[in-house]
């Protein structure tokens, strides 16, 4: 165990699967020899070269559009998006051909393609870069979406989105890029695990609790278990799921919470109106609508764009808004 | 019926060679085609470029130490690349329309921007910070190669309304589109290309080759010089010395009078370098080496138009102070305006999402309110 940051964590993932198969390629801009603009792919050009890790023209949609090519060719391709505001040229190949050629061929295309990406604000850039995009993908059949919230989740998440004979789509939380925790980076991962319930797509209670359930997925784990932490000094047990999946949802461990508690709440960064929030909502009330006390309550994103370095606070789900929706359910 | 597409023959010169009317140690130097267009820079034209690229650089220069400060969250600077972006937009009329990147700082302030107005982007206060229209000159666009499209619906929108080709100075106008070397791999860019040759376009796309696209050189975007791309959608082109301001300024100003002749559009690569970071969050030193840069040091457009100044005594050093003076001030309130800058209330960030009334905007925002005021009647009850 290595205390590890969640990018060198990544960076160990992408290590172990690149050693394990050599037809796992890496792909995108300034990924080479500076490492990508996180550091993420640090090293990896030095040690597997320029076939392995390349550099690629400043083209979004032909980033993922050559993946595609070379997913057909038996490649396994790893494409870097730089962030989250800049994969819209590369929507139209992610959406209309990428999610959709395993379909149009009943099955005879598989197409192994992982699209990493940080996603996320609260880290004071500009414009396009700390958007949470995901609902616009999970709103399409074909794609894996995950997020990973820890450096451990980071590590094993990214070797089995690899294996993945699907297309995953890989946020990587960049507001937490730097926070560390214990990694086993000698561990085996069981690549076979991408099912829902176990593997890639299986949430997990990161802390458990009886008063409410809260949920979320990459950078808002932390800020949940935060929220947990003050709620416990107030004597509410807050139960804290990690989501790690975005499509498809492990609602079975949500329901199971959810008939425990009777109350929940979402977070996201995403903008609520159309968000993963809503789909959760839609669900568990189906799913659990005996057990309910109360509404489920959504915190995240306003119907606005991502607003400016100055005013992302009042606008992310921070520990206030979360806590103010804890009390909200509380409250029935 | 459309008309089919002709490439005009002869218009550009050969996109293998270099333009230059002014070399690094300061000579000015003759040539055929684009020599005219520079006849009409006099003293006072050149003595108004090179305060121009002064105070571009000394802006550019307070920008990057407000940074370092904290009191920018990000900053892209445009060291070395004064000279492209002075000398070209020194051709515009007023009229004309520009779409610049994000690193277009010199531009601006030819166009009358009042350069402190670029801080709020930088320091996250605001997603713009002045009028687009007052100036002609478009709000930075961040996502590579998305604003040269819009270069192009708007050199339409100007052939529409039939401003070209009319022979009358205050009439004819034309658009042009800043972008980099990296850009021009976009899709969009190739688009934008497309765009402008069908519908004959009063559009210059202006590139400057600053050989770097953050860590990726320009070789990996394009295996020939860029000025090779436009010929090939019909699109003439020529590549010129971006660190001579004369040049720049020359050949902008004929692409720019056959865009608003109707001639249609025209593509330039100015080969220039980028002196410093990509931005501030960025570190050269693990992708390039320090000779390269100092090879490119001693072609600083300043120091080239400085010494044909002198030698030709169009400026004398009464003026060069002058110009150090108004630098040293502006820095001065550009370093003093920035730490004024503050973010309104939080309820700011619902304001112009849309135009006209919208139900959940207005729901959010009084949730929003709701929630602070809880919090000051905490405070209060304290
Ligand atoms: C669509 C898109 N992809 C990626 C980025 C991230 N990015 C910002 S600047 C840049 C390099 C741009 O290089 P170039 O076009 O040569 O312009 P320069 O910055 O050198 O002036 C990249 C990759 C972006 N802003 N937009």
């Amino acid at each position: 165990m290595t205390a590890t940051a969640l990018a060198r964590a990544i960076n160990a993932g992408l290590r172990a699967a690149m050693e394990r198969d050599d037809k796992v390629i890496l792909m995108g801009e300034d990924i080479g020899p500076l490492g990508g603009v996180f550091r993420v792919t640090d090293g990896l050009h030095k040690d597997f070269g320029p076939d392995r890790v390349v550099d690629t023209p400043l083209a979004e949609s032909g980033i993922v559009g050559t993946a595609i090519g070379l997913a057909m060719a038996g490649y396994r391709p790893v494409c870097e998006i730089q962030f989250d505001g800049f994969i819209f040229p590369a929507f139209d190949q992610i959406t209309t051909q990428l999610a959709k050629l395993t379909y149009r061929s009943l099955g005879d295309l598989q197409m192994p393609v992982v699209i990493r990406v940080p996603f996320g604000g609260g880290i004071g850039a500009i414009e396009h870069h700390s958007e949470s995009p995901e609902a616009l993908f999970a709103h399409t059949p074909g794609l894996r979406i995950v997020a990973p919230a820890t450096a451990a989740d980071g590590f094993t998440m990214i070797q089995q989105a690899i294996a993945s004979p699907d297309p995953v789509l890989f946020l990587e939380p960049k507001s937490r890029y730097w926070d560390k925790a214990d990694v086993d980076l000698q561990a085996e991962v069981d690549l076979s695990e991408t099912g829902v319930t176990t593997g890639l797509h299986a949430a997990r209670v990161v802390r458990p609790g009886s008063h409410a359930t809260v949920v979320g997925y990459g950078p808002t784990v932390k800020t949940l278990l935060a929220a947990a932490e003050v709620a416990a000094g107030e004597g509410t047990e807050l139960e804290v799921i990690d989501l790690r999946s975005v499509s498809p949802i492990d609602f079975d461990a949500i329901t199971a919470s959810v008939q425990r508690t009777g109350r929940l709440v979402v977070a996201h960064e995403a903008p609520t109106f159309f968000g993963p929030g809503a789909e959760i909502a839609a669900r568990v009330t189906e799913r659990c609508f005996y057990h309910l006390e109360a509404p489920v309550l959504r915190v995240g994103g306003y119907h606005t764009p991502y607003p400016t370095a100055k005013h992302e606070e009042s606008y992310l789900p921070n520990l206030d808004r979360v806590l103010d929706a804890v009390d909200r359910v509380l409250a029935y | 019926m459309t008309e089919p597409l002709t490439v005009q023959p002869g218009t550009a010169s050969d996109p293998t060679t270099i333009v230059q009317l002014l070399d690094a140690e300061g000579h000015r130097h003759h040539h055929p085609e684009y020599g005219p267009f520079a006849a009409d820079l006099d003293a006072d034209a050149l003595r108004a470029m090179y305060r121009d690229m002064v105070l571009t650089r000394a802006f550019d220069t307070q920008a990057t130490s407000l940074q370092r400060q904290g009191e920018l969250g990000l900053w892209a600077p445009c060291l070395g690349q004064e000279g492209a972006q002075i000398g070209s937009a020194h051709a515009l009329a007023p009229r004309d329309f520009v779409f610049p990147s994000y690193r277009e700082h010199g531009v601006a302030l030819v166009r009358g921007v009042d350069l402190r107005d670029l801080l709020p982007l930088f320091r996250g206060t605001r997603h713009g910070g002045w009028d687009p229209r007052a100036h002609n000159f478009h709000l930075y666009s961040i996502v590579i190669g998305s604003h040269t499209l819009h270069a192009v619906g708007y050199a339409m929108g100007v052939q529409r309304d039939g401003d070209v080709g009319t022979g009358d100075p205050e009439r004819d106008r034309a658009v042009v589109a800043y972008f980099g070397d990296g850009a021009t791999s976009q899709g969009d860019v190739s688009e934008a290309l497309v765009f402008a040759a069908s519908a004959n376009a009063p559009v210059v796309f202006f590139v400057q080759n600053n050989h770097w696209a953050i860590s990726v050189p320009t070789t990996v975007q394009s295996r020939v010089p860029l000025a090779q791309r436009g010929p090939g959608f019909g699109v003439p082109s020529v590549r010129v010395d971006g660190n001579d301001p004369i040049a720049c300024y020359a050949v902008t100003r004929a692409a720019l009078e056959r865009a608003r002749s109707g001639a249609g559009p025209s593509f330039v690569e100015a080969v220039t370098y980028r002196m410093g970071a990509h931005t501030t969050s960025d570190d050269p030193t693990r992708y390039r080496d320090r000779a390269e840069e100092d090879l490119w040091r001693a072609k600083d457009p300043i120091a080239r138009l400085k010494a044909h100044l002198l030698a030709e005594s169009l400026a004398d050093e009464a003026f060069l102070a002058g110009v150090d003076e108004e630098a040293d001030e502006l820095a001065a309130a550009v370093r003093d305006h920035c730490r004024t800058l503050e973010a309104g209330p939080p309820e700011q960030l619902f304001d112009h999402v849309y135009t006209a009334p919208h139900p959940l905007v207005a729901e959010e925002r009084a949730q929003m309110t709701e929630f602070e005021a809880g919090f000051a009647d905490e405070e209060g009850a304290r």
